[in-house]
């Protein structure tokens, strides 16, 4: 469960996020959707505590971001908007890694590493060293590695970008089973597709504000259009 | 397992598979200080020892004019060149190094027992022919000093009242200290190969993370800054001392192979130099390696902490320059100076003078608490917001 209240952020002059509210629930996906440059990154940054907020209050499970952000990152999985792995380590080292940093033992990490290996059908890359391999490998290393810990948040930047048609359709049934095990799932994008597939909830971001927070129903109610994209286009203000 | 270490055993395993590491801090490092020095001593040593034995071979004008001035000279290691038309332009012109020229009137002053006069015409903006030059007129003043002698003997006088001044060169140099002055560069050597022992490393563990977009990631696990940052400074330490030890071994080596007993010196490149230069160095190490992180983490790229550290590694060239320039007397304070005490207790070390424990306890004290400085220094960099987010 993770609830945003009031999150404001500015970088000189620049408000990058302004007054940003909204939760994601458990057993739920949830969608952060806006053009590039809305706030998504930054909104993402806050709560798994990367960036500290100029105002406002971040809680995950209960606990607030800005005063104990190490119990708070214990208990979400990130794949940020970087995510590079170690070419020099195999796949699985990658994992075992932040396994360590975790602070687990070496049986929970080989359980979970198996786990993970095997529903993400890493299989036959796992042992190999990270150095060339593809896009969909590399995303799919990085997911494993920020979910090592069972965390019972998942945030995700952008999860789907660079990826191809297989590798994204395997990814969106892999963030369903978390949620049907009733994980809070919180993935930020630009794309409609993604969201309109994939998300219970949706939160329009543009220039740093929340134009529309609810289901994908509720927003094509709100304004008044059938496609889901033409309600985002007129959330977001643009004119095509 | 703490998380220093898991972040220090990951560095290391990482490290220790990168071929380009491996070259710099084990191979290159320890081994360009040694290599670089033996090349040069050979050269220098050689040559000096070259020029007093080799024959001296000069242009002479009108070596007909003084048979017996030339036959001693001859004796002395002279070789006569053939004269040639115009030997002040020659030498100008850097077609031959000295000449030596003998005045029309020479034979007729030499029966008078008047002054004879000789010329030697050379460049001394030239540095080439300095020793030649020295070599030359020391040859022309043995032989007028023996017949100044022997008129003064066939005249019924004492020679010695023609020298009523008598200079005796008392050297105090002991053997160990002339080697210690070639070995001047030595500290700065031993410097060199700790900074290039850690240098991938400290630019791969932060800036290089950076870059390849890893950080973000790693910072977003449950774990203090410092502690990633003390696993990462650790790991480079180890390269880094890794590096110095292989680079020492190999001053021992090169130590026996030098050929300074020709010279007349010795230098204390044994066993003890090794005992008690590595710990004396090991504070320095980490000095180092948390500031090289530091610019590193400063660093926008890769590339750019490549240059910057590029300019960071003369830095340790100021304190050998000033020793080497300024003859200064140890005092206390200066082994207090992080960089200037290392180096002056190596270089008392290679002259096989005792270092005082005290001066050893003060130049290691110090340098760890400048080392704690710069990491409390580069831990405020690592707790920025600016750090993980590559531009």
């Amino acid at each position: 469960m993770i609830e945003v209240q009031g999150l404001h952020k500015s970088f000189g002059a620049r408000r990058a996020v302004d007054n940003v509210s909204f939760s994601a629930r458990d057993g739920e996906i949830t969608g952060l959707l806006g053009p590039n440059g809305a706030g998504k990154t930054t909104t993402l940054r806050m709560l798994y505590t990367l960036m500290k907020p100029d105002a406002g209050t971040v809680r995950v499970d209960g606990r607030d971001a800005v005063l104990e952000p190490l119990a708070v990152r214990r208990t979400i999985g990130v794949l940020p908007d970087s995510r590079g792995i170690y070419k020099r380590l195999t796949a699985r080292e990658n994992i075992e890694y932040f396994a360590a940093l975790q602070g687990m033992d070496a049986e929970a990490t080989r359980q979970s590493c198996d786990t993970l290996i095997a529903t993400l059908g890493m299989q036959e890359i796992a042992g190999r060293r990270t150095e060339g391999f593809s896009q969909g490998e590399r995303v799919k290393t990085a997911i494993a590695r920020a979910l090592v810990h069972a965390p019972r948040n998942v945030l995700l930047d952008e999860p789907t970008n660079g990826l191809d048609v297989m590798a994204t359709r395997g990814l969106r049934e892999f963030l369903r089973g978390l949620k049907a095990a009733g994980r809070c799932v919180l993935l930020s994008t630009h794309l409609m597709q993604e969201v309109a597939a994939l998300c219970d909830r949706i939160v329009i971001i543009a220039h740093g504000r929340v134009v529309a927070d609810g289901t994908p129903a509720q927003l094509r109610e709100l304004a008044g259009e059938q496609q889901l994209e033409e309600a985002f286009v007129k959330l977001i203000g643009e004119t095509p | 397992m703490s998380a220093t270490w898991v972040v220090y055993f990951k560095e290391m395993r990482e490290s220790l598979r990168d071929r380009r590491v491996l070259m710099n801090s084990l191979l290159l490092g320890p081994l360009l200080g040694p290599v670089l020095f033996l090349v040069l001593m050979r050269l220098v040593i050689g040559r000096e020892l070259e020029k007093a034995e080799r024959p001296l071979p000069v242009v002479v004008i009108g070596a007909e004019r003084a048979p017996e001035l030339i036959d001693a000279m001859k004796q002395m290691g002279l070789v006569v060149k053939p004269a040639i038309a115009d030997p002040e332009l020659a030498v100008r012109e850097q077609r031959i190094d000295l000449a030596l020229r003998i005045a029309a009137d020479f034979g007729a002053a030499w029966r008078a027992g008047r002054p004879a006069q000789v010329e030697i015409i050379y460049d001394s903006s030239r540095r080439e022919g300095g020793s030649d030059v020295d070599r030359l007129r020391g040859m022309l003043d043995s032989y007028s000093h023996r017949n100044g002698a022997l008129r003064l003997l066939a005249r019924g006088l004492a020679p010695s009242i023609a020298s009523p001044l008598v200079v005796a060169n008392r050297d105090t140099a002991t053997p160990q200290g002339r080697g210690a002055l070639l070995f001047a560069m030595l500290p700065y050597m031993l410097v060199l190969t700790i900074f290039i022992g850690g240098l991938w490393l400290a630019i791969d563990s932060t800036a290089g993370e950076r870059e390849r977009q890893s950080l973000e990631p790693l910072l977003a696990n449950p774990v203090p800054r410092d502690r990633i940052l003390l696993g990462k400074l650790l790991a480079t330490a180890s390269f880094s001392t890794a590096s110095l030890t292989l680079g020492l071994l190999a001053f021992l080596c090169v130590g026996m192979f030098m050929p300074t007993e020709q010279l007349g010196m010795s230098l204390a490149l044994g066993p003890h130099f090794f005992a008690i230069a590595l710990p004396v160095l090991v504070p320095l190490v980490l000095l180092l390696c948390i500031g090289q992180i530091l610019i590193a983490a400063f660093a926008r790229s890769v590339r750019e902490a490549q240059t910057y550290l590029g300019i960071a590694q003369l830095v340790p060239l100021i304190p050998s320059i000033v020793l080497s320039v300024l003859p200064v007397k140890a005092q206390l304070w200066m082994y207090a100076v992080p960089l200037l005490g290392q180096q002056l207790a190596i270089m008392r070390l290679l002259r096989a003078e005792p270092v005082p424990a005290l001066a050893l306890a003060l130049s290691a004290v110090v340098t760890l608490l400048a080392a704690t400085a710069v990491f409390l220094l580069t831990r405020r960099v690592y707790d920025s917001e600016r750090l993980a987010i590559a531009t």
